[in-house]
C-alpha cells in the first residue's frame, strides 16, 4: 500500500524526482500538491483501494503525507480486506 | 500604429543605412503602409508605418526646425488637437495635421518634460541635432514597447527585440534570471528581457543619450497613497465623475482618419467602452470577439448579448484546441518571451480577423481590472488580510469559499485545504508581497523542471530582490490592497497583458489597440479612490458598476468577473500529430540544457495519458513549451529574413 501511494505521488507530483520526499513530509508544506492535486489524489485512492472519500474526510489531517494516507486507509478499510 | 528602430554610433562613425533597413525590415508587419529611414552622421532613425492619422502627411521619420529635430514615433497622442492649438498660439507653425508633428513642436517648446503633457500611448525617439541628444520615451503604462541594447560602438533601439537581433553583433542568448522570473511572477521585471544584454525601457521612463552618457529616468509614477478613505466622499458623485472621464477618454480615442472598431469580451469593461464609443460613432460600430469550443472558457452568449443590446455590427471567431496549438509557435515569435498561459493565441487569431475585416484600430477594455478593483487577487488579499487579523477565527476563513468561483478545483476543496492554499502566516503578513505570495509560490513550483545546470546557475539568484528594487519609496506605507494593485499595474499589465496579449498579438496583424481605461486621467482618478468604493466589501469594480447602470445589459453589469483565459495544456494533446512531442523530445530538451528531460518527459506523460492536470502542471507545460519555441525561433533559426507569413486559416461565423 505504502509503495503504491509513494509511486503515485512521485510520478504525479514530483515527476520522477523522488530524492527528498520522506513518508512523513507534508504535501502542503513542501508545496508539491495544489488544488487539483488533492482531487487527483482522492480519485487515485478511490480507484485503487475501492473506497469512497467523503467531503468531511477531505482534509489535510487525512491526506497530507504518505504516512497519513496509509493511516487513513487503515482506519477506513474493513479489517477483512487484504492490505 | 507603427514600428520604430534606430541607432546611434557612440564613436562618431556614420550610421549604417543597411543595418537600419534590416532592423525595420524585421518588424515591417507592424507598419505595412509605408517605410522610411533617416540617417545623418552617427544617428539613424527608421520607421514602418500603419497610417491612421493624416494618411497623406504623416510620413516618418519626420523633421521640423530645418532638419534639426527628427522623430521616429510609434503610437498615438490623443490630445494632439488641443496641444496643437496651444502651440499655434505660442507661434508654432504646422505643415501637416499629424500628431507626430505636434510631438516634435511640443518637444521644441518644452524639452524632455513634453511627455507630461501627453495623453496617449507612445514609444518614440527624437534626435536633437543642436544638442546632439537622442531622447527616447515610453508611455506611462507601457502600452507601446521599446527595447534597446549596446554593441561595441553603437546604441540600438527598436519596438521589438527581433529588430535588434537584425544586427549580427547582438547576441540572442537566453537570460536564465528572466526565465526564473517568468516561472515565478509570470512576467519579466524591466529593464530585463528574455535575452541577455537586451533591455526594455520601463513604462513611464525616458532615456537620454548625450555625450556618450546614457541616462534612464522616470517621468511618471503610480501614487497609491491612501486618500479620501474616511468615507465622506459621495459614491454617486464619484461614479458620475468616473463616467464623465471614461466618456472623454473613449471620445478622444476615436480620433482617427480610418474607422475604429472595438473588442467585445463579454465582460463589463469592453462592453462599457463599446457602449460609450457606439454613441459617438455615426455608423454602426464594428465589434469583434473570440469564443471557444471548450465551454469552460467560452463567453460567446455574453458577447452576443452585448452586441445585440448595443446594436453593433459584430464579427466572431470560434477557437478550438487545434487552433491554439497551430499558431502557438508564431505567437511566441511575436511575444518574444516565454509565457505560462496560451491566452495570447486566441487574441492573435482575433487580430487577424480584424485585419481581414479592413479595420486597423480597436478599442479594448484593458486596465479596468487593475485600477478599479476587478481582479480576484484583490479580493483574495482582502479576505486573507481580514482572516490574518484573527488567524484562529473559525468563520473568517470561510470567506475563502468566495474566491475564484469560476475555478472548479478551488470550489471543490474543503476548508482545511483552502486555508493552506491561501495561507496567512505571521511572516506572510509582514511581507511587502503579502498579496501575491500564494500565486508566486504556486507558480515557482514549476521550477522543479529546471535542469541541474539551470538550478546551479540560478543558485544565488532571487527574483524577489530584483522586484524589491523597483518598488517606490512609499510602497511600504500603502495598504496591502494598494500594494497588490501596484504589482498588477506595474508588472503584469505591461509585462504580459499589454505586451504578450496586447501590442504583440494585435501588431502581428497590423492592428492598433486603444485603451480608454488607461487614459492617465482615468488612472490618476482611480488611484485616489477609496479602496472600499473600488471593492465594496467583496463586490469587485463596485464604483464602475454603479457608474454604468443603464448603459450596458444588466446581466453583464452584475455577472461575476470571469478573467479571460484559454485552454492550456489540453490544446496540445487532444489531437493527433501534435508537434509538442518533437519540440519537447528528450533529445531537444537535453540539447537546450534548460529543463530536465526526465521530469519534462513525466509531465508530458501526465498530459498524454489524459489524467487530470492542475494549474501548476499547465503553467509548467506552457512555460517549458514556450521557452523551447523561443529558442527554436530566436536561437536555432536565427537569421530568418522575415517574420512568419500569415498562414493560419480563420473561420468567420
Amino acid at each position: 500500500m505504502l509503495q503504491k501511494i509513494r509511486a503515485f505521488v512521485i510520478e504525479n507530483y514530483l515527476f520522477g524526482e523522488e530524492g527528498k520526499l520522506g513518508n512523513d513530509d507534508s504535501f502542503l508544506e513542501t508545496g508539491i500538491i495544489d488544488s487539483t492535486g488533492v482531487l487527483e489524489l482522492v480519485r487515485f485512492l478511490e480507484a485503487t483501494f475501492a473506497i469512497k472519500v467523503s467531503d468531511e474526510e477531505l482534509i489535510p489531517d487525512n491526506l497530507d503525507s504518505i504516512n497519513k494516507i496509509v493511516a487513513f486507509l487503515h482506519a477506513k478499510l474493513p479489517p477483512q480486506q487484504p492490505r | 500604429m507603427c514600428g520604430i528602430a534606430g541607432s546611434l554610433h557612440l564613436d562618431g562613425a556614420s550610421a549604417s543605412q543597411e543595418l537600419l533597413d534590416q532592423m525595420i525590415g524585421a518588424i515591417r508587419y507592424r507598419g505595412p503602409d509605408d517605410v522610411g529611414v533617416y540617417s545623418h552622421g552617427p544617428v539613424g532613425l527608421a520607421h514602418a508605418r500603419l497610417s491612421i492619422i493624416d494618411l497623406a502627411g504623416g510620413h516618418q521619420p519626420m523633421s521640423i526646425a530645418k532638419g534639426t529635430l527628427w522623430i521616429t514615433f510609434n503610437g498615438e497622442i490623443f490630445n494632439y488637437i488641443e496641444l496643437r492649438e496651444d502651440l499655434i498660439k505660442k507661434g508654432h507653425r504646422f505643415t501637416s495635421s499629424s500628431d507626430t508633428e505636434v510631438l516634435l513642436h511640443l518637444y521644441q517648446e518644452e524639452g524632455e518634460r513634453c511627455v507630461d503633457r501627453l495623453n496617449g500611448q507612445w514609444a518614440f525617439a527624437i534626435w536633437d541635432l543642436a544638442k546632439r541628444k537622442l531622447f527616447l520615451s515610453r508611455d506611462r503604462f507601457g502600452v507601446r514597447p521599446l527595447y534597446y541594447t549596446q554593441t561595441a560602438d553603437s546604441f540600438l533601439f527598436a519596438s521589438e527585440i527581433k529588430a535588434l537581433l537584425a544586427c549580427p553583433e547582438v547576441g540572442s542568448a537566453m537570460d536564465l534570471a528572466a526565465l526564473d522570473q517568468i516561472f515565478t511572477f509570470w512576467v519579466i521585471v524591466p529593464p530585463r528581457t528574455a535575452f541577455r544584454g537586451i533591455k526594455q525601457l520601463p513604462p513611464g521612463h525616458s532615456l537620454v543619450i548625450q555625450d556618450n552618457c546614457i541616462t534612464v529616468k522616470p517621468y511618471w509614477k503610480f501614487d497609491l497613497t491612501p486618500q479620501n478613505q474616511d468615507g465622506t466622499a459621495s459614491e454617486r458623485r464619484l461614479a458620475e465623475e468616473l463616467l464623465t472621464l471614461l466618456r472623454d477618454a473613449t471620445e478622444i480615442r476615436l480620433r482617427s482618419d480610418v474607422p475604429v472598431g472595438a473588442y467585445l469580451s463579454g465582460g463589463i469593461d469592453s462592453t462599457v467602452i463599446t457602449a460609450l464609443a457606439g454613441k459617438s460613432v455615426g455608423d454602426r460600430l464594428r465589434t469583434f470577439s473570440v469564443g471557444f469550443e471548450d465551454s469552460e472558457f467560452d463567453e460567446s452568449p455574453y458577447q452576443r448579448e452585448a452586441s445585440a443590446f448595443l446594436g453593433t455590427s459584430h464579427s466572431h471567431i470560434r477557437c478550438c484546441h487545434l487552433d491554439i496549438a497551430r499558431v502557438f509557435s508564431d505567437v511566441i515569435w511575436h511575444t518574444e518571451q516565454p509565457v505560462v498561459r496560451t491566452a495570447a493565441a486566441p487574441l492573435y487569431l482575433l487580430s487577424k480577423l480584424v485585419h481581414e475585416s479592413g479595420i486597423k484600430v480597436v478599442l479594448s477594455g484593458e486596465g479596468a481590472d487593475e485600477m478599479l478593483g476587478g481582479y480576484d487577487i484583490f479580493k483574495e488579499t482582502k479576505i486573507r488580510q481580514f482572516w490574518g487579523r484573527q488567524p484562529e477565527s473559525s468563520w473568517r476563513p470561510l470567506l475563502l469559499k468566495r474566491l475564484y468561483p469560476y475555478m472548479v478545483n478551488i470550489q471543490r476543496q474543503s476548508l482545511g485545504y483552502l486555508k493552506h492554499f491561501f495561507h496567512v502566516t505571521e511572516q506572510d503578513l509582514g511581507s511587502p508581497f503579502f498579496s501575491h505570495l500564494p500565486r508566486w509560490g504556486l507558480t515557482a513550483k514549476s521550477k522543479l523542471f529546471f535542469s541541474e545546470a539551470t538550478r546551479a546557475e540560478l543558485a544565488s539568484y532571487n527574483g524577489i530582490d530584483d522586484l524589491r528594487q523597483e518598488l517606490p519609496e512609499q510602497y511600504s506605507s500603502w495598504p496591502p490592497f494598494s500594494r497588490a494593485e501596484f504589482l498588477e499595474a506595474s508588472f503584469l499589465l505591461p509585462g504580459y497583458i499589454l505586451s504578450s496579449q496586447g501590442d504583440r498579438m494585435a501588431m502581428a496583424h497590423a492592428v492598433e489597440g486603444r485603451y480608454p481605461f488607461l487614459d492617465h486621467r482615468v488612472v490618476e482618478f482611480a488611484t485616489k479612490l477609496p479602496i472600499n468604493l473600488k471593492m465594496k466589501v467583496l463586490d469587485q469594480k463596485h464604483l464602475l458598476k454603479q457608474a454604468v447602470k443603464g448603459l450596458i445589459p444588466e446581466s453583464i453589469r452584475t455577472r461575476h468577473k470571469q478573467p479571460y483565459r484559454a485552454p492550456d495544456g489540453k490544446s496540445f494533446f487532444n489531437h493527433k500529430g501534435s508537434y509538442v512531442e518533437d519540440t519537447l523530445s528528450p533529445t531537444r530538451i537535453k540539447q537546450d540544457g534548460i529543463f530536465d528531460p526526465r521530469a519534462t518527459g513525466a509531465l508530458l506523460q501526465k498530459f498524454r495519458s489524459g489524467r487530470e492536470t492542475g494549474v501548476k502542471d499547465n503553467m509548467a507545460l506552457i512555460g517549458i513549451l514556450s521557452t523551447t519555441l523561443l529558442i527554436d525561433r530566436f536561437v536555432r533559426e536565427r537569421g530568418r529574413p522575415n517574420a512568419p507569413q500569415f498562414t493560419t486559416k480563420v473561420g468567420l461565423h
